[in-house]
């Protein structure tokens, strides 16, 4: 143990090996213990397979003029600049899809941020019928979006449930089929949905946060609610900066709920999603570069909307 | 603490899961109905108004079996090749010192933090037209097989274990192959019914990708032909709501029984780690 280890110092200090011979050392090739490589091998070849070789592939696509062409035939694919970008860029359907999905993140991320946190807080505390209240608050999230998908239509249609409820106050025409309400009735689903993971995440850092804080806040003569804002939501800011990143990058992938509550994005494209652009450019209309585009685009939008969060939330510290 | 807060919680708290509930049991009991009745009174069970046809409805469309058969072999499919590659990989990045292993922890870091959308049209082309691997279950489990989540988790898990452990059979002369069979698996043990809990819910509620890759409806997860049912052919059926919601509850079933019978094993920890890293 500490031969080699002092071996490997010694080969990371040098920087002319002794002996003259190019980049020889007494390390091991492949490091000490190469059975580590060995059974990591079949995960790093499909890594390479469907992970890194597709993304390269992604880009190289945005870049060119791709087709479908029959398996095994030769055909020229030129590169075409930025010419698949500006065909995007002049999209108006497209333009649309991505401030829908805008819209979605206004509503969706502090919706689920606030919940989550409040929920959370409220359910470290709860003693009683902990379980059923998991359960209960878990549930959306274990269950596939194609099966409540049907209840929501149920719930929300023209003599829904909802609107029969509400009454006169009901939105006309109903919530799915209205051009403003279809877009907000999605977040409020996808929040619904995805909240019984955040609220995990959340009691998960709940338990990080001392106890000591706490009882300190409370001698200064803090209440509830300032403790809560003071002690609380600081002491969890690592887990906030997470479930904003995770809830934008889950609202860009918005698909399933435009294509099935809104039959594909309607009304008048009022509910579209960049990835129903990409499925319907791309597969249906049989322009993956057009599509490849979209992607590019989409995931540079999200990496820039993460980058200004954790400048607002701080999350450097974490 | 003041009993008044904890009853106002308590309260919140029990309001919240219902309306959070509600749409579950709605969806049962809309299954049941043999005429769909959206009044506030259809919420309530109406024996007059009960059937079990909806069931029998949705089933000789979409083949309930099959789709769930389907369904149980991509998500088995996923899970063992999550397994497979978290534990063995898991154990190299904990355990074992060797030359890339920094690479490869940065590499399954990296395959989480890229959104699958992005890989989607070329993961098409791929298998779908370069491969022929559409309406094939390789195909439909090929680009989940790498679950870094699972690889992440177990690393956790293996350090824990302290390293004399492995340390101690190897100064026993035992080979590398024994002491994975004979230490680290059996040790990994309570980490795994965790990382399958977890790997079930992906798969198993998945649309997009088994959407995209199959056509033939013998083929298709329950989750692809249900919603192929309800965007298509719904409106030709008797009662189309009924039977959509049969079918959800089929489709619900197996994962809500699998998260109630082991709710404990999704524990917030353990789901924690595996996202920060």
């Amino acid at each position: 143990m500490s031969q080699s280890t002092a071996s490997r110092t010694a080969a990371g200090r040098s920087t002319t090996p002794p002996g003259g011979g190019p980049r020889r050392s007494k390390r091991p090739l492949l490091g000490k213990n190469p059975f580590g490589l060995l059974l990591s091998a079949p995960y790093l070849v499909f890594v390479l397979a469907v992970f890194a070789y597709p993304l390269v592939f992604a880009f190289w696509m945005s870049f060119h003029d791709y087709f479908f062409a029959a398996p095994g035939a030769d055909v020229d694919r030129p590169f075409v600049g930025l010419d698949n970008f500006r065909e995007v860029l002049a999209d108006p359907a497209i333009i649309r899809s991505f401030g829908n999905v805008g819209i979605f993140l206004l509503i969706n991320v502090p919706l689920t941020v606030i919940l989550s946190l409040v929920l959370a807080t409220a359910l470290n505390k709860a003693v009683r019928f902990r379980t059923f209240l998991r359960v209960a608050y878990y549930v959306p999230y274990v269950t596939a979006s194609v099966a409540v998908v049907g209840v929501w239509i149920f719930l929300f249609s023209g003599n829904g449930l909802v609107n029969q409820i509400l009454g006169p106050l009901a939105p006309n025409p109903a919530w799915l089929i209205n051009e403003d309400w279809a877009m907000p009735t999605i977040a409020i689903f996808v929040t619904w949905k995805g909240l019984g993971f955040f609220i995990l995440l959340y009691l998960a850092a709940l338990q990080n946060v001392s106890e000591e804080l706490y009882e300190a806040a409370s001698t200064d003569g803090a209440g509830k609610i300032r403790s809560f804002f003071s002690v609380t939501v600081p002491g969890v800011r690592p887990a906030t900066v997470l479930v904003l990143l995770l809830s934008t990058v889950t609202g860009a992938n918005l698909f399933t709920e435009p294509y099935l509550l809104t039959g594909g994005g309607g009304p008048n494209g009022a509910s579209s999603s960049p990835v129903l652009m990409m499925y319907q450019r791309g597969i249906e209309q049989g322009s993956p570069d057009t599509a490849a585009a979209i992607g590019v685009i989409l995931v540079i939008g999200v990496l820039i909307l993460a980058f200004i969060q954790r400048k607002l939330a701080g999350g450097d510290e974490s | 603490m003041s009993r008044g807060q904890n009853i106002l919680r308590g309260v919140v708290l029990t309001v919240g899961a219902l309306v959070f509930l509600f749409p579950f049991y709605y969806m049962v009991i809309g299954s049941l109905q043999e005429e769909p009745d959206p009044t506030v009174a259809g919420a309530f069970p109406n024996p007059a108004n009960l059937t079990l046809d909806n069931y029998g409805d949705i089933n000789s469309r979409i083949n309930l079996l099959q789709g769930l058969l389907n369904s149980g072999i991509f998500t088995g499919g996923v899970i063992l090749c999550t397994v497979i590659f978290g534990v063995l990989v898991g154990y190299a990045l904990a355990q074992l010192q060797w030359r890339g292993r920094g690479v490869t922890f940065a590499l399954a870091l990296l395959v989480q933090v890229v959104p699958f959308q992005l890989l989607m049209i070329p993961l098409y082309v791929m298998i779908a037209r370069d491969y022929g691997l559409a309406d094939n279950y390789l195909g439909m489990i090929l680009p989940f097989a790498i679950n870094s989540t699972a690889v992440i988790i177990f690393r956790q898990y293996f350090l824990q274990i302290p390293k004399e452990l492995f340390d101690a059979a190897r100064i026993d002369g035992a080979g590398e192959l024994r002491i994975l069979r004979r230490i680290a698996l059996p040790l990994v043990r309570p980490a795994l019914l965790t990382v399958v809990l977890l790997t079930f819910i992906g798969p198993w509620n998945e649309f997009l990708w088994p959407f995209l890759i199959t056509k033939e409806a013998s083929l298709q997860p329950l989750a692809v032909s249900l919603a192929n049912y309800l965007s298509n052919i719904a409106a030709t059926a008797a009662n189309p709501f009924g039977a959509v919601l049969a079918g959800a509850c089929v489709l619900a079933g197996p994962a809500v029984i699998l998260f109630i019978l082991f709710q404990r094993h999704f524990v917030s920890n353990n789901i924690g780690s595996g996202v920060k890293g």
